[in-house]
């Protein structure tokens, strides 16, 4: 890279971890939403059969 | 307070029409006026706040006149912006609290109309004293008398604005928790043309380019932001208290 | 013509708006990972040398379309806001606080870019060029709207104030663009103009508007993730969610 590899890999390096780091964060956040849901379904259904 | 506002305000609508859109305006204008001056600490504490921030830059800097006259300006300009802040976050806190603020909402007469008279005397109570002292801060700076009326000029033109913006900002963060922090972060980014032509007017006129454009686009934005600051304020305080 | 618009009207609801999403997601996924590779590729290795920036400009290509998308997204953002303050539909709503934290992460990047280029052509890591100062203020807005949303506990005011704040925002963003560069003009001596972009190979244009497309593709699909999560845990109650999640 003539010299610059620094900061041309720099620049693509941040920019491709942080591009990579949303989605994932967002999957995690997904998934947590989900399981709070099914964690408070299966609450109820619990509750359902002692009652 | 409820009870001398309301005796202020017009009751119904019709009453309003009779009495005017300015005595609407007077009213708001002075009873708030009023509040502040049998609660002079709070307005003494954003000017003594602007002379202390002003007074620091040299202690911080060093004494060395040539100096302080390039970053008086900035500074004035900054310290104003700072000064402002503080005492926005009462801007509407103290009506919220009580409930006259909802009452101003329910009342007749247009809510852009009263909010507009608490920006008015936010702006007399907070503003004006440091357009008036400012000179004397300058002399600090070792300011020419030219460049010191254009300071003034330009803090005349732009504490306005100052309070009309800010109040967008105070409308937005009432009731919110953590809403002094989160004011100042709306706030800033917004006050920042104000800063420029406000700071830069000063600049100009000391490096002999003339204030004139300057001191005008300032005066274009106080133009532009009386129109709509007070509609999104309205509009702020309608969701704020829905 | 009626029914096309209950048809389009039946989607602005989160409701049927989040399938819709996640059947739109992987196709944006796929678009952004495909132009983002032909961008890359014409970037790196394609697109030759530049002639007084040496290997050092391609930074450029990440560089310019992140701040292209930060600067449109606020706009897309403030649109969507005011859609949603204006005819009171909840999903513009979501849409303008999913589309925020993409904004500043693209306003993020081009600040760090601005500032890898920077230290090599200009020898510093910042300079108060008109530009970086308007990008740094673009970010500090997407804060304030984040912030802002992130404090009020209440969902529907959260919208609304944010929406009134994006509307502001967005009105003084050309002002405080305007002001800036004009800013920088009187004290000319103090920085060096960016203007001065080395002259443009086609091959570079069609590399940055391969790169640009890409994050636009990018942008979409991760809003498009974000609001299905925002709907999940708004109608978290509903009885919709409650058989999605099955």
């Amino acid at each position: 890279m003539g010299g610059y590899a620094f900061y041309v890999w720099g620049s693509f390096g941040v920019a491709a971890v942080a591009l990579a780091i949303e989605p994932l964060l967002l999957r995690k956040r997904q998934h947590d939403v989900i399981d709070s849901l099914r964690r408070e379904r299966s609450a109820d259904q619990q509750q359902g059969k002692t009652v | 307070m409820r009870n001398s506002l309301a005796a202020q305000l017009p009751a119904t609508s019709a009453e309003a029409g009779g009495l005017g859109a300015l005595s609407v305006l007077a009213a708001v204008i002075r009873r708030d006026l009023l509040l502040a001056l049998r609660r002079k600490s709070e307005v003494l504490t954003s000017l003594f706040f602007f002379v202390i921030v002003v007074s620091l830059f040299p202690l911080g800097i060093g004494p060395e006149m040539a100096l302080l006259r390039i970053i008086a300006p900035g500074v004035l300009w900054v310290a104003a912006l700072l000064a402002a802040m503080l005492s926005l976050q009462r801007l509407f806190a103290t009506d919220y609290a009580d409930g006259t603020l909802e009452q101003m909402v329910l009342s007749p007469a247009p809510l852009g109309l009263l909010v507009m008279g608490k920006i008015v005397a936010h702006w007399l109570v907070t503003g004006l004293p440091l357009v008036l002292i400012a000179p004397l801060l300058g002399l600090q700076y070792d300011l020419a008398p030219q460049a010191l009326g254009i300071l003034m000029l330009s803090l005349l033109i732009g504490t306005p604005l100052l309070s009309l913006i800010g109040a967008i900002g105070a409308a937005l963060t009432l009731g919110v928790r953590g809403g002094g922090v989160l004011l100042s972060l709306l706030t800033l980014p917004l006050y920042i043309p104000a800063l420029i032509f406000g700071a830069g007017a000063v600049e100009a006129d000391i490096s002999g380019l003339g204030a004139v454009g300057h001191l005008s686009l300032l005066a274009a934005l106080l133009a532009l932001s009386v129109f709509f600051a007070p509609w999104a304020t309205t509009a702020s305080l309608r969701i704020a208290l829905e | 013509m009626n029914n096309k618009i209950i048809h389009w009207f039946k989607f602005g609801s989160p409701q049927s708006f989040y399938p819709l999403a996640g059947k739109m997601l992987p196709w944006f996924v796929a678009l952004a990972v495909i132009l983002g590779i032909a961008g890359l590729w014409l970037g790196l290795f394609v697109a030759p040398t530049d002639a007084t920036q040496g290997e050092g400009y391609r930074i450029i290509f990440i560089h310019v379309a992140a701040s292209w998308m930060s600067m449109f997204l606020y706009a897309v953002m403030a649109f969507w806001a005011g859609i949603g303050l204006a005819l009171n539909t909840r999903l513009s709503s979501m849409m303008a606080s999913a589309i925020a934290p993409t904004g500043a992460l693209m306003a993020f990047l081009s600040l760090w870019t601005g500032a890898l280029w920077g230290k090599p052509m200009w020898g510093t890591w910042w300079v108060w060029d008109a530009r970086l100062t308007s990008e740094l203020i673009l970010l500090f807005l997407y804060l304030g709207f984040i912030a802002l949303q992130a404090a009020i506990d209440e969902p529907r005011r959260a919208d609304k104030a944010g929406a009134i704040l994006a509307l502001v925002g967005v009105v003084n963003v050309p002002i405080i663009a305007f002001s800036v560069k004009w800013w920088n003009t009187l004290h000319q001596g103090a920085s060096i103009s960016m203007t001065k972009a080395p002259s443009m190979a086609v091959t570079m244009l069609w590399g940055m508007l391969l790169m640009a497309l890409c994050l636009w593709m990018y942008s979409i699909a991760m809003t498009l993730m974000r609001v299905r999560a925002i709907i999940l845990e708004r109608e978290r109650h509903s009885d919709w969610v409650k058989h999605a999640v099955e």
